[in-house]
C-alpha cells in the first residue's frame, strides 16, 4: 500500500512537468492571441466599417470579399475616394484643414516642449541651483506638480486670457498650452536620460576646451537621441489626441482632429460609414507611428523606468 | 518616487566676470525691466479707461515679456558668467511655466469668486463664498467626486492586467516583437476615435459585433449604457482600454532592468512560478509600480473626453467625473464662475490627496527597498 503510494507519486512527479510545460506554454500563448484580439478588432471593426453600405452594418458581416462587397461609401463622403479624390469637396477641404492644424499644433508644441524640457533637464541632472528656498528637488517638483493640474482649472481662466491676447482660435495659442501639458513628461524623460548618461564625458570635453553650452550641444544632446525620440513621440502623442482645450479653446480656423471627430459623433447610426472613415484618417497617422517608431518608445520609457 | 531622486552634480571653478560686463549686464535687466513694467502699466491704465494711448489687445505685452525674459537671460550670463550660463538651461522652461501657468492660476481664483453667468446680461460680479455654499449642496458635483474614487480605484485592476501582460511579454515567446506592437496600438489612439470606435459603434445596442456577441452568449438585454453600474463599468473599461499598454511598457522596461540572477536564484532554492514572483519579483518592481500607479492616478483625474462624447455623464450622473461635470456647467448653463469654483476645489482636493500618497508611497518604497 504504502509501496504503491510512492511510485505513483514517482510517476506523476516525472509526467507531470512536461505535461504542466506544454500545458502552460498553450495559456500563455492563448492569453497572447486573446489580448491580441482584444487590442485589434476595435481597429479592424472601424477600417472595415469604413468600406460598408447600410446593409452590411446592420446584418453585422465582418470580413470584406467573403462576406460584403467593400465599397468606397466611408471614403466618398469625406472626398478621399478614388473617384472622388481630384474633383473638388468641400467635406475633403474641411477634413484636410483640421488636420493640417492637428500637425501644426501637435508638432509645433512636441518642439517647444522638447527645446524647453532636454534644456531644463539637462542643468537639473548636470548643475546644482538655488533660488530662493528652492533647490534641485524642488525645482524639479515644481515642474513636475504641472502634471496634476487638471484641463478644467486652467481651461476658463486660459479663456479670458486668450480673449485679450486675442489668441482665441489660433493655432499658436493652443500649441502653448500644449507645450505646458507635455513639459512635466518631457523633463521627466530626459532627465533620467541625462543621468544615464556618465558625468565624465562632460569633463572630458571641457578639458578639450568646450564650454558649458559646448559641451551640451556637442557633446551630450546626440547621445540623448533616444531619450529626445521617446519624449518627442509620447508628446505627440499626447498633442494630436488632446480634446478638452481644443473643444474650448478653438471654434473655426484653428479647429483639431478630435473636435472634427467629436461633433459629428452626435449625428450616431445614420453615417457609419462616413464616421468609420473619419475615425480611420484621425487614427492612422498614430497608429503609423506606433508600429515603425515603436522601440524608440520603449527604449526611451526604459531609461526611465529601469534605474 | 523614483523622479524625485537626485543625484548631487559635480562641482566645476567658477570664473568671475569682470566688473565693467558686470555693470553692463546690471543696466541691460533694469533697462529691461523698466520698460516691461511701463508697457504693462500703460496698457492697464488704457484697459481701464484713463489713458487714450495704448494698445488694441493685449498680445504685445506678451512680446515685452518675451523681450524682457531674452534680456534678463542675457543680463545672468553677462553679471554672473559661467554660472549664468547654467541658469541659462533653466530659464526658459522657468519663465514659460510661470507666464502659463501662475497667472491663470490666480486669475481662476479669482474668476471662483465671481457670480459670473455668461448668458445672464448682468456680467461678473464678486460674490465671496457663495459658489462654495452652492457647492455644498450640489448633488451631481458629489456624485461625480464619488464616481472619481471609482475610477481612481480601477487604476489597480488596469495595473493588475498591464502587469499580467507584462509578464506574458518578458516569458520566451515567439514574435514578442510583434505582440509588443500590437499591445502598444491602444495607447496611440486618440480618446474620441476610440469614443465612437467603440462606445458608439462597437458596443452599439442594436448591431455593434459586442452586443451580437453578448446576446449569442446568453444576455438578452445588452444595454451596456442603460443601468448606472454597467454604464460606469463600460466606460471604465473604454478608459482601460486606452490606458494599459502605458502600464505595461513601464512594468515591462522594469522587469527587463531586473538583474537576471535573482531569478535564477529563486528557482535553484525551489520556488514555483507563483512563489517567485510574489516573493521575488514583485518586491522588486514595487517602486517601479508606485510611480507608475501615481502617474496613472493622475491622468485619470483628468478623465473627460471619453465621458463627454458618450454617455455626456448619463445615465443620471452614474458615469460623470469632475472634469465632464464641471465641462456640462460651463457649456450647457454658461455658470463661468460656479465652474471654475468646482474646479478649484477639485484641484485643491488632488494636491492633499497627491501630497498624501508621495508621503505614504515614498516610506513604503524605502521600507521594502
Amino acid at each position: 500500500m504504502t509501496l504503491l503510494i510512492a511510485s505513483d507519486s514517482v510517476r506523476r512527479r516525472l509526467v507531470a512537468p512536461r505535461v504542466r510545460r506544454t500545458f502552460g506554454r498553450a495559456a500563455v500563448y492563448a492569453a497572447l492571441l486573446l489580448w491580441t484580439f482584444i487590442c485589434l478588432f476595435p481597429i479592424y471593426w472601424t477600417v472595415t466599417t469604413s468600406f460598408k453600405s447600410a446593409v452590411d452594418v446592420t446584418q453585422a458581416h465582418l470580413i470584406p470579399w467573403l462576406d460584403f462587397q467593400p465599397d468606397w461609401k466611408g471614403w466618398r463622403s469625406l472626398g478621399l475616394s478614388p473617384d472622388t479624390l481630384f474633383g473638388t469637396s468641400t467635406a475633403r477641404s474641411e477634413f484636410v484643414n483640421r488636420f493640417v492644424n492637428s500637425i501644426i499644433t501637435s508638432v509645433g508644441a512636441s518642439t517647444l516642449a522638447l527645446i524647453f524640457g532636454s534644456l531644463a533637464a539637462y542643468g537639473l541632472s548636470r548643475f546644482r541651483y538655488k533660488f530662493a528656498w528652492m533647490r534641485n528637488d524642488d525645482i524639479l517638483f515644481f515642474f513636475m506638480s504641472q502634471l496634476i493640474l487638471p484641463p478644467v482649472v486652467l481651461a476658463l481662466p486660459f479663456l479670458v486670457l486668450y480673449k485679450a491676447l486675442a489668441l482665441l482660435d489660433t493655432s499658436f495659442g493652443l500649441i502653448l498650452l500644449y507645450t505646458l501639458t507635455v513639459l512635466p513628461i518631457v523633463i521627466w524623460i530626459m532627465r533620467d536620460q541625462f543621468n544615464s548618461i556618465p558625468i565624465e564625458l562632460d569633463e572630458a570635453a571641457f578639458v578639450d576646451g568646450l564650454s558649458t553650452w559646448g559641451a551640451f550641444l556637442r557633446i551630450i544632446l546626440p547621445l540623448a537621441f533616444p531619450g529626445m525620440a521617446a519624449a518627442f513621440i509620447l508628446s505627440l502623442v499626447l498633442c494630436w489626441n488632446e480634446y478638452f482645450f481644443a473643444a474650448l479653446l478653438t471654434s473655426t480656423d484653428a479647429k483639431t482632429l478630435p473636435v472634427m471627430v467629436a461633433s459629428q459623433t452626435g449625428s450616431q447610426g445614420i453615417n457609419w460609414w462616413s464616421m468609420a472613415a473619419l475615425s480611420t484618417a484621425a487614427i492612422a497617422p498614430l497608429v503609423l507611428i506606433g508600429i515603425f517608431l515603436e522601440r524608440y518608445i520603449v527604449s526611451g520609457l526604459t531609461t526611465g523606468a529601469g534605474k | 518616487m523614483q523622479i524625485l531622486v537626485n543625484t548631487p552634480p559635480p562641482k566645476v571653478a567658477q570664473k568671475r566676470a569682470p566688473g565693467r560686463r558686470k555693470a553692463f549686464g546690471r543696466a541691460l535687466t533694469g533697462l529691461a525691466s523698466l520698460i516691461f513694467l511701463l508697457a504693462v502699466v500703460i496698457q492697464i491704465l488704457h484697459a481701464i479707461g484713463t489713458i487714450t494711448t495704448g494698445f488694441a489687445n493685449w498680445r504685445p505685452i506678451l512680446v515685452v515679456y518675451l523681450l524682457w525674459a531674452i534680456a534678463f537671460g542675457a543680463g545672468q550670463v553677462l553679471m554672473r558668467g559661467e554660472r549664468g550660463q547654467r541658469a541659462l538651461f533653466l530659464l526658459p522652461a522657468v519663465f514659460f511655466t510661470v507666464a502659463v501657468v501662475i497667472f491663470p492660476t490666480f486669475f481662476g481664483l479669482y474668476i471662483a469668486a465671481l457670480d459670473w453667468n455668461l448668458s445672464s446680461i448682468e456680467g461678473p460680479r464678486f460674490s465671496g463664498f457663495d459658489n462654495l455654499r452652492s457647492m455644498l449642496t450640489d448633488t451631481y458635483y458629489w456624485n461625480a467626486l464619488g464616481n472619481m474614487v471609482f475610477y481612481a480605484a480601477a487604476v489597480l485592476g488596469e495595473y493588475a492586467i498591464a502587469f499580467a501582460l507584462a509578464l506574458l511579454l518578458s516569458a520566451e515567446i515567439r514574435g514578442r516583437k510583434f505582440f509588443r506592437v500590437v499591445f502598444l496600438l491602444p495607447m496611440m489612439l486618440s480618446p474620441v476615435a476610440v469614443s465612437w470606435m467603440i462606445g458608439k459603434s462597437l458596443l452599439e445596442y442594436r448591431f455593434g459585433p459586442a452586443a451580437t456577441l453578448a446576446r449569442y452568449l446568453g444576455w438578452d438585454n445588452p444595454a451596456f449604457f442603460a443601468s448606472s453600474w454597467m454604464a460606469r463599468l463600460t466606460i471604465q473599461a473604454m478608459d482601460a482600454w486606452v490606458s494599459i499598454p502605458f502600464i505595461m511598457i513601464i512594468l515591462l522596461a522594469g522587469l527587463q532592468a531586473m538583474p537576471k540572477e535573482v531569478q535564477e536564484a529563486a528557482k535553484v532554492d525551489g520556488a514555483n512560478g507563483w512563489q517567485s514572483f510574489w516573493h521575488v519579483t514583485f518586491p522588486i518592481m514595487l517602486p517601479v509600480s508606485v510611480t507608475v500607479l501615481i502617474i496613472r492616478i493622475i491622468f485619470k483625474l483628468k478623465l473627460a473626453d471619453i465621458v463627454i462624447n458618450v454617455t455626456a455623464g448619463g445615465p443620471g450622473g452614474a458615469t460623470d467625473t469632475v472634469s465632464s461635470f464641471i465641462y456640462r456647467v460651463y457649456r450647457d448653463r454658461s455658470n463661468v464662475g460656479y465652474g471654475t469654483a468646482l474646479a478649484m476645489v477639485y484641484l485643491a482636493l488632488i494636491i492633499v490627496l497627491l501630497t498624501l500618497m508621495l508621503r505614504l508611497s515614498r516610506r513604503w518604497t524605502q521600507r521594502v527597498a
